[in-house]
């Protein structure tokens, strides 16, 4: 989806230009720590600058424009949802991957559907970080295990659930159900394509689809926990 | 000015009691303006008056001493637009407006008074402020002898006007007149001891705030303390065995975030609005994440369970279901040589399915060892009597899913189990 640079697009892991991260986070030490590991043991990703609070996020973000920010969705004045709205429509070009100690559901529904395309934890190991900063910026969706339960769960058709105003949107496709489920029982892509029989191609379109239905869909969980957070 | 706080009455800079002072910077306007405004109201049968008395009363002064030179000329302003305001209000007085000549009569003379014991008391306040922040004594002593004298002048203007009023009415009957005067006197207390009646209602309030956020911090240091230092201390005292620390910090992560996100979590509001957070309800989901954790404090590695769907209460087979799960964490903890297992838990309204997986050695199925009596007693025999069903999958070198399936044979009666574990031992259908 960055499609300004093809040189270190998807494939290219060895290209000359690293790809550029933004860090946001409240935690000074935190900040610090991710910084470390990524400047120490990755050679493609460099860190070209950090924010604590929303307004420095947004100010520096406009400046550096980097290729992926790094995102705490726990902040105060309105947390990572809030940098994403703001920063979003002026940068469509700079992706955002979401990193939480928080595993409140709404919480990371929320910066999903502002628009982050990624969620992690920050217990995560500095080597998957770099491989999910790697992924998001070839314009694929990162799931964590946990992220694909909550999807699951937000489009499960549990008896009482609203039915679905656009099928399109407000279902899960039979294959993307089992990639999900796949993801949530903690398989790699690859692991998931040998699973499936499927390319590790067509899984990376699988979660993008899902990505994109997590966003746009308006099952009614979805626009609750989007307006319990009024981002709709 | 253009800081627009709520309306907080001027402490510095003020001629009468900061009002007008208050109102401009609120509505970030030249001072001027206001008094002007106030001037040309209280020409309207005195409206500016009482509106000024009325902000006085109940417009907190503000707290912070910040300095305001006021040039000499505003003040000459200011003085000529009240010397104005009475002016304005005599001539109107005179041309017969009943109401204005009340208030510049003898009640004119009691609002005087009033006003000198008032401004004395915002006066008391400011005293009472900065006693408070030098040297936490609060209610400190009034401010001596001028002082007294001033509230003394003040309630005697009260006293005299509302005695001079009186006696323009002397010649109503006796009855009347004692009601009048007993009424008068009522009013004329009740206005003198105005900023005191407010300063109570207001401390009042502000120690019941107080006293919540206390109660509040309490609660939170008593809980940081319980958890967060007493683990610190320990991971101190274990630093040299990075096993111990790590099982420390996640079991302490763990609780706190349970703490903070919980179902009746500190961070959560009682609202809880969206879709709760699919972990942590009484039942089936409560009981696995236990047994994850317990796994993850005895064998310190990492466990992260993800819960699909609405929790169900425990019955005998999900209460198998659970143990089962439960012992495949552990041989996946004791034999896979891994630092991260992945638990998976599906409830669907007709049956659970619990997958638990790692990336560790693996092995051979058929070529278990005669001594492991955890795969085949507690897991595939213990499913098997409660209906349940086991899927191994294991490759060396590559690691081992564990696959249970239990399916809930009535669903309507989600009741829960009370038995121990003998129960589970009790019916073997098969």
């Amino acid at each position: 989806m960055t499609d300004e640079q093809p040189d270190t697009d998807s494939t290219g892991g060895e290209a000359q230009k690293p790809i550029t991260v933004f860090l946001v986070d409240d935690h000074g030490l935190f900040r610090a720590g991710v910084r470390a590991e990524l400047d120490r043991g990755v050679p493609d990703v460099e860190v070209v600058g950090e924010a604590g609070s929303v307004d420095e996020a947004v100010a520096a973000i406009r400046h550096h424009t980097p290729d992926v920010v790094l995102l705490d969705v726990h902040m105060p004045d309105g947390g990572g949802a809030e940098v994403l709205r703001r920063v979003r429509p002026e940068a469509p070009s700079v992706v955002f991957l979401a990193l939480s100690v928080s595993d409140a559901a709404e919480d990371v529904i929320a910066v999903i559907r502002a628009g982050a395309r990624g969620y992690v934890t920050k217990t995560i190991s500095g080597r998957d970080l770099a491989d999910a900063v790697r992924r998001v910026h070839g314009g694929d969706a990162v799931f964590s295990p946990r992220l694909a339960g909550f999807v699951l769960d937000v489009f499960s058709d549990r008896p009482g659930a609203a039915p679905p105003g656009d099928p399109e949107l407000d279902l899960l496709t039979r294959r993307e159900r089992d990639v999900l489920r796949l993801l949530a029982r903690g398989y790699a892509y690859k692991e998931i394509a040998g699973e499936l029989f499927i390319s590790v191609k067509t899984v990376e379109t699988h979660v993008s689809s899902v990505l994109r239905k997590t966003q746009l869909s308006n099952r009614y969980e979805l626009s609750r926990w989007a307006s319990d957070r009024r981002l709709v | 000015m253009p800081t627009r706080g709520a309306l907080e009455r001027r402490r510095s800079g003020r001629l009468v009691a900061g009002v007008a002072g208050g109102v401009a910077d609120h509505l970030g306007i030249d001072v001027l303006w206001v008094r002007a405004a106030f001037v040309v109201l209280a020409a309207i049968n005195g409206a500016g008056v009482v509106g000024y008395a009325l902000l006085w009363m109940f417009v907190r002064q503000e707290s912070a001493d910040t300095e305001r030179a006021v040039p000499r000329r505003e003040r000459q302003q200011a003085i000529g637009l009240v010397v104005l305001g009475l002016g304005i209000g005599l001539v109107a007085a005179l041309l017969g407006n009943s109401v204005i000549g009340w208030i510049v009569g003898p009640l004119g003379v009691a609002a005087l008074g009033a006003a000198v014991v008032w401004r004395e008391a915002d006066e008391a306040q400011r005293r009472r402020w900065a006693a408070g922040a030098r040297s936490g004594v609060t209610g400190a002593a009034g401010g001596g002898r001028t002082a007294l004298i001033r509230i003394v002048a003040g309630a005697l203007f009260v006293a005299l006007g509302i005695a001079v009023f009186l006696i323009g009415n002397i010649n109503l009957g006796q009855v009347q007149f004692g009601l009048l005067a007993v009424i008068a006197t009522i009013v004329g207390v009740g206005v003198l001891t105005v900023p005191w009646w407010l300063r109570l209602a207001r401390d009042l309030g502000e120690e019941r705030r107080q006293r919540i956020v206390e109660a509040e911090r309490a609660e939170i240091a008593a809980h940081l303390h319980d958890s967060v230092l007493q683990t610190l201390a320990l991971i101190q005292r274990q630093s040299d065995d990075p096993r111990e620390v790590a099982r420390l910090a996640r079991g302490q992560e763990r609780e706190l975030r349970h703490w903070l996100y919980g179902p009746q979590g500190y961070g959560r509001g009682s609202t809880g609005g969206g879709v709760k957070a699919p972990a942590l309800d009484e039942g089936l989901a409560e009981s696995l994440t236990k047994a994850a954790a317990e796994v993850e404090d005895t064998y310190a590695l990492t466990v992260s369970p993800v819960l699909v769907g609405a929790d169900r209460q425990l019955d005998a087979d999900l209460r198998a279901l659970v143990l089962a799960a439960r012992e495949a964490m552990v041989n996946a903890a004791k034999h896979a040589g891994v630092d991260e297992i992945s638990v998976y838990v599906e409830i669907e309204p007709d049956e659970v399915n619990v997958f638990v997986r790692d990336r560790g050695k693996g092995f051979d199925p058929d070529d278990v060892p005669a001594d492991r009596h955890g795969l085949a007693d507690s897991i595939k025999a213990r499913m098997a009597r409660h209906g349940g069903r086991v899927r191994l999958r294991s490759t060396p070198g590559e690691g081992t899913e564990v696959h249970l399936a239990m399916t809930i044979s009535d669903p309507a009666a989600p009741d829960r189990a009370t038995d121990t574990d003998n129960e589970d031992r009790q019916e073997a259908p098969s």
